[in-house]
């Protein structure tokens, strides 16, 4: 956890993977610690398979804007990699990017991994890190978004402890095994994040 | 009191609630969807209020209406095109009147994130001559709803709450009301309620007559605000909705210091334009959607010894949505220093039919029967199966409105265009399809029209459809398509071959067939399995 009266965030995927149940759990954890919460999203026709991204923005003072101004996020969350790059604009100088290193490929011209990879890495402070495997080793390929969150988890300026309250709000109600995966993703991440 | 996070569609929906809501109806759209799954979610099912999805906009409003001819306070919710279909009761509405409340919640989209058009519905609002709410903000769209069936039941006039997509699907904290109780049952006056051309006369005079009082409201209403900047003659911005977020995001912090005339309610608040116009230079319009206020503003001859600039000067762009950093480019201020990011070729990643979706079956075997025709037509429409224009499919020729495939198809027919099939989902169908049907099956008409049953509203989340099934097929036997020229496949695979034989056959049989590609939608088979 960072201190900061403000952060602006954006969360980024393919749609089904899972970018609201992140951006869930940030805003309530949030909302817990006293911050005012605006948070963009996209609904329909994107979200079939589409590239689709939340504007998350947590402030102590009151927030205007639902859109993150390009060059105001601090960080860039994303479960995909291409996704990663397609909001690059968004940060300000010195911000932030999480990324998973496994790439959603279901379009025909998806550039060369390692070059989107290493375009990631020119940034500096960023952090990829393989989040099918972390899913799959803490039980479920479908965390993939709970590992970039515990990977992100030292960045946002929300404690721990509340993200985990949230986790558990969110997978509780679907079942002890779904849950106790998340759990195990989001320290994974962390882990992994150093 | 509490404070809640909700979405902005949501937020609008609780306000509606707790300003005593009795009954909400509505059909789903993209960014409208969410108030009525809100509503029905919160409703107990169905004990505490109804809410309901109905088979059109047209018919939700109408049913909304009834509720309110009933003294109840009614809400209809729907998308801006929705309300192109729910036009010819939104227009006479205004005449009747509203008993118990009645709101209409518009959600626009412009930008077109997931819509045909960016129609801007304050348009409509103005037609019609009702009061419209703009909400900047969450807290404001639920504070508004409350207002809005204030005002409804004080002049007796439906009233519209102007939603747009950044508002609607954005969460941000609600401090909330208690909520009051429902009105009890009241009908309405049949004189009033009997637009005859005699009453219609004296309805239509009412609401002229009320015009006035609207213009004195919004002068002095809270939503709408006048900061004069005494020590800064320069600039005066005036900002209607979300747009004045924009403006106050690049503001702060910043030197400028414009006069700002913030605008949530219409008609537009006269007296409040014109203090600010006089104060200052420099007029900039920041509005989201059409150049509305600015139009206004500008007439045809200009606002003389002032400047006035916004979407109409250029200042801004036309089409799209507001973002921070446009509004930032009109306010004549820097960009904001970025990461520099070297160029990186981005593939783009559009949205697709779900891997193993009925529809892209449906669309392979289509193909393949259609191949080697030349001339051949696919009028398509509005649903999930409208990505079948993208490759691999390429598969349609057409979306333009709900239901316009069999209309289109059948035009096309008689024009001479061979073959000629509508692809239209069991819901859009069962919106729009039907009277087509009719009107094609009266002329027997030469066209295919493929009826893609898939058992929900799938593009917007999995509403329930109405026209799915048993009921399916006998709305198509019933409107007059005969009975050996409706045939049913089963969209698999393999079932391929099969499947392209039997359109291939109704290709070239005269008259009208209808197909029905019956498989339920995956991913609410999926969720069906979970729960």
């Amino acid at each position: 956890m960072i201190t900061s009266r403000k952060q602006d965030i954006i969360l980024a995927g393919v749609g089904g993977q899972g970018i609201l149940s992140i951006a869930f759990v940030i805003d309530n954890a949030a909302l817990r610690e006293g911050f005012n919460v605006k948070q963009a999203e996209v609904h329909g026709m994107a979200q079939r398979g589409g590239a689709v991204q939340s504007h998350l923005r947590l402030s102590r003072d009151a927030i205007h804007s639902d859109l993150i101004p390009k060059g105001a996020a601090d960080l860039v969350l994303s479960v995909e990699p291409l996704e990663a790059l397609r909001y690059l604009d968004y940060l300000r100088p010195g911000g932030r990017v999480v990324s998973s290193s496994t790439p959603f490929i279901n379009i025909p011209d998806y550039p060369k991994l390692e070059a989107v990879l290493g375009r990631i890495r020119e940034i500096p402070g960023s952090l990829v890190l393989d989040s099918e495997a972390l899913a799959k080793e803490a039980g479920t390929s479908k965390a993939q978004n709970t590992v970039i969150l515990g990977a992100a988890a030292s960045f946002l300026a929300v404690a721990e402890e509340s993200l985990l309250e949230y986790i558990k709000v969110l997978f509780a109600p679907r079942g002890d095994k779904v849950l106790g995966a998340n759990l195990r993703a989001f320290e994974l991440g962390r882990k992994a994040a150093g | 009191m509490t404070k809640e996070i909700l979405l902005g569609d949501e937020a609008a929906a609780l306000g509606a609630v707790h300003a005593g809501l009795s009954s909400g109806y509505s059909y789903p759209g993209t960014p409208a969807s969410e108030i009525m799954e809100y509503l029905i979610r919160i409703s107990g099912g169905g004990t505490k209020f109804t809410a309901d999805w109905s088979v059109n906009e047209k018919t939700a409003f109408e049913e909304a209406l009834g509720a309110s001819y009933a003294g109840q306070r009614a809400l209809v919710s729907m998308k801006h095109v929705g309300l192109n279909v729910a036009a010819d009761p939104f227009m006479s509405a205004a005449l009747t009147g509203a008993n118990g409340g009645l709101l209409a919640i518009v959600a626009d989209d412009p930008g077109m994130h997931s819509s045909q058009n960016e129609q801007d519905s304050r348009f409509y609002a103005q037609f019609a001559q009702i009061p419209c709410f703009e909400p900047a903000n969450h807290q404001e769209a639920y504070d508004m709803a409350r207002e809005a069936y204030d005002l409804s039941e004080r002049w007796g006039v439906p009233v519209m709450l102007r939603m747009v997509t950044r508002l609607s699907h954005s969460r941000g904290g609600v401090v909330t009301r208690e909520g009051r109780p429902k009105n009890p049952i009241r009908l309405g006056d049949r004189t009033c309620w009997t637009l005859l051309p005699i009453n219609a006369r004296s309805r239509f005079q009412r609401l002229l007559d009320l015009q006035p009082e609207f213009g004195r409201y919004a002068d002095a209403s809270p939503f709408n605000s006048l900061d004069l900047n005494p020590g800064d003659r320069r600039l005066g911005i005036i900002a209607s909705g979300i747009g004045v977020n924009y403006v106050r995001e690049n503001i702060e912090g910043s030197a400028a210091a414009p006069s700002v005339l913030k605008i949530g309610t219409y008609p537009i608040p006269e007296g409040l334009v014109r203090r600010l116009v006089a104060h200052v230079e420099t007029v900039l319009v920041i509005e989201e959607g059409a150049p509305l206020i600015e139009r206004s503003l500008k007439g045809l001859f200009g606002i003389p010894g002032k400047t006035l600039t916004g979407k109409l000067s250029g200042h801004l762009p036309l089409a799209g949505e507001l973002s921070p950093e446009s509004v930032r480019k009109a306010l004549a201020l820097p960009a904001l220093e970025r990461m520099s990011c070297p160029e990186f070729e981005l593939a783009g990643r559009p949205p697709q039919l779900c891997v193993g979706c009925p529809h892209a079956d449906t669309f392979r075997a289509l193909n393949e029967a259609l191949k080697g025709r030349s001339g051949a037509t696919v009028f398509s429409d509005i649903g999930c199966y409208t990505l079948g224009w993208f490759p691999p499919f390429n598969a349609i020729d057409t979306c333009v409105c709900m239901g316009a495939s069999i209309g289109m198809a059948k035009g096309a027919s008689e024009a001479g265009v061979h073959p000629a099939v509508a692809v239209i989902g069991d819901s859009t169908f069962g919106h729009s399809g039907i009277t087509a049907l009719l009107s094609a099956a009266s002329f027997k008409a030469r066209m295919v029209v493929v009826i893609l049953d898939n058992c929900t509203v799938a593009m917007t989340g999995g509403q329930p459809s109405f026209a799915t099934g048993d009921r399916l097929l006998r709305i198509i036997e019933g409107v007059g398509v005969p009975r050996d020229r409706i045939r049913v496949i089963t969209p698999l695979p393999k079932f391929h071959e099969e499947n392209v034989r039997i359109l291939a056959e109704e290709i070239d049989a005269p008259g009208l067939s209808v197909i029905v590609a019956v498989r339920e939608c995956l991913e609410e088979a999926r969720k069906k399995a979970k729960r």
